[in-house]
């Protein structure tokens, strides 16, 4: 745990020795600490559009528990959600909700894309599908899988929370809001086509512009 | 079972020429109308004795890709109390004008079907009361998707798609007319109302 590690004795010049652990206090580094909460209560904000939010589901009910990783609480507003979990195909008429949801959502925040059309569009290469949420919003953590297993999720909820332990809140990059720019994407458009190129069979479809 | 449906003799014997061929596929009768009967063929099968179909199942529309084939606008008829059903097509050429007449006013579940068939095909429905885009978002602007001559993908790049889409202001879909609190308006909440009339939750019209 974050707040072990940074806990070492402090030996003075002149031969004292200061426990950094006492019954009474604890020495730690304020990155570790804030970390080591942030990481612990994460309340996920449940964007399930498909059958990965049965997956979901399944992952915060009994059997797989999500309250073990401090996410026991679904935030179904924004406004108290840590981390957005896209679970399920993102079709276009979506991308302004998720966008405007995003943006809502206070920092510091985080988001996981779960299976494989959020990460990519999955099957749904075509024209009514964003091809990865993450020309949308930026993701932190994919899981992948059609859809995943509740232990697929629960991997890359522990995955988002290990990158956490090592943010650092004096890296204000980290807490950037990339907002959506005068050109009306967050990324510059060649980016986004770059990211919704075909791949696998896909790529044998003709498209005609 | 093939067996021809006893409405359409009855049919053919109201009138004439506007019905075209018929065949049937798989069990289900299916009957070609005109065009411009098409409305009158529909209403008089809903209220005719012995007819009733007073059920409408599906309005959808096919386009096949044989490029020579024309537009078919398919209604798909139920009636409850005869366990009966019947297929009405109309054949629209690809070269004339996609319109044929709204069943709004015989059956009001039309509404959305003829908003689907419009918004995937391109085909208007004359005398609908709302005819407007309805899976897509109202500003779409790449045409008609379920064409054949419509790419898998779109026509435009999937930055531009995205940023149409990013454009689109996702609180404009719920429209007082589909919230259906249109006539209820005057009995809303004061606050409510100006809300509305700001169109900070869609727009009266």
């Amino acid at each position: 745990m974050g707040l072990t590690s940074p806990a070492t004795d402090y030996r003075g010049n002149d031969g004292t020795t200061v426990s950094s652990l006492s019954p009474n206090w604890v020495t730690t580094r304020l990155d570790s600490l804030t970390n080591w909460a942030r990481s612990n209560s994460l309340w996920p904000m449940p964007f399930g559009t498909a059958c990965c939010a049965i997956e979901f589901m399944a992952t915060a009910a009994s059997r797989f528990d999500l309250a073990r990783f401090g996410m026991e609480r679904m935030s179904f507003s924004p406004r108290q959600a840590d981390v957005l979990i896209c679970a399920g195909r993102l079709p276009f008429k979506l991308a302004p909700v998720i966008r405007r949801i995003w943006d809502q959502m206070p920092q510091p925040k985080w988001a996981i894309s779960m299976g494989a059309c959020a990460s990519s569009g999955g099957i749904f290469d075509n024209y009514s599908m964003v091809q990865g949420i993450d020309t949308i919003i930026p993701v932190d953590v994919y899981v992948p899988g059609c859809p995943p297993r509740p232990e697929g999720l629960i991997y890359g909820i522990q995955l988002l929370q290990k990158k956490i332990r090592g943010e650092s809140i004096a890296d204000d990059t980290l807490r950037e809001e990339k907002l959506v720019g005068p050109s009306g994407l967050f990324l510059p458009p060649e980016r986004v086509d770059e990211l919704s190129e075909p791949f696998g069979n896909s790529v044998h479809q003709t498209r005609s512009t | 079972m093939s067996t021809l449906s006893p409405s359409v003799a009855p049919l053919r014997a109201e009138f004439g020429t506007a019905i075209g061929r018929h065949l049937v596929s798989c069990g289900d009768t299916v009957v070609y109308v005109d065009r411009d009967g098409s409305h009158d063929v529909l209403a008089w099968l809903k209220a005719t004795p012995g007819q009733e179909f007073d059920y409408l199942t599906d309005v959808t529309a096919v386009e096949y890709r044989d490029p020579e084939r024309p537009l078919e606008v398919v209604w798909q008829l139920r009636s409850l109390a005869r366990k009966a059903d019947l297929r009405v097509k109309v054949e629209l050429d690809k070269g004339g004008p996609l319109e044929v007449r709204s069943v709004w006013d015989l059956w009001h579940g039309a509404d959305w079907l003829e908003r689907e068939v419009y918004d995937m095909f391109g085909i208007t429905f004359g005398g609908h009361p709302d005819l407007r885009r309805i899976l897509m978002w109202e500003t779409y602007a790449e045409g008609y998707p379920l064409r054949k001559d419509f790419p898998l993908r779109g026509h435009f790049s999937r930055a531009e798609q995205t940023r149409q889409a990013l454009a689109a202001n996702p609180e404009a879909h719920y429209s007082m007319e589909e919230l259906s609190i249109a006539e209820a308006f005057d009995e809303l909440p004061t606050d409510m109302r100006e809300r509305l009339a700001r169109g900070e939750r869609g727009f009266l019209k």
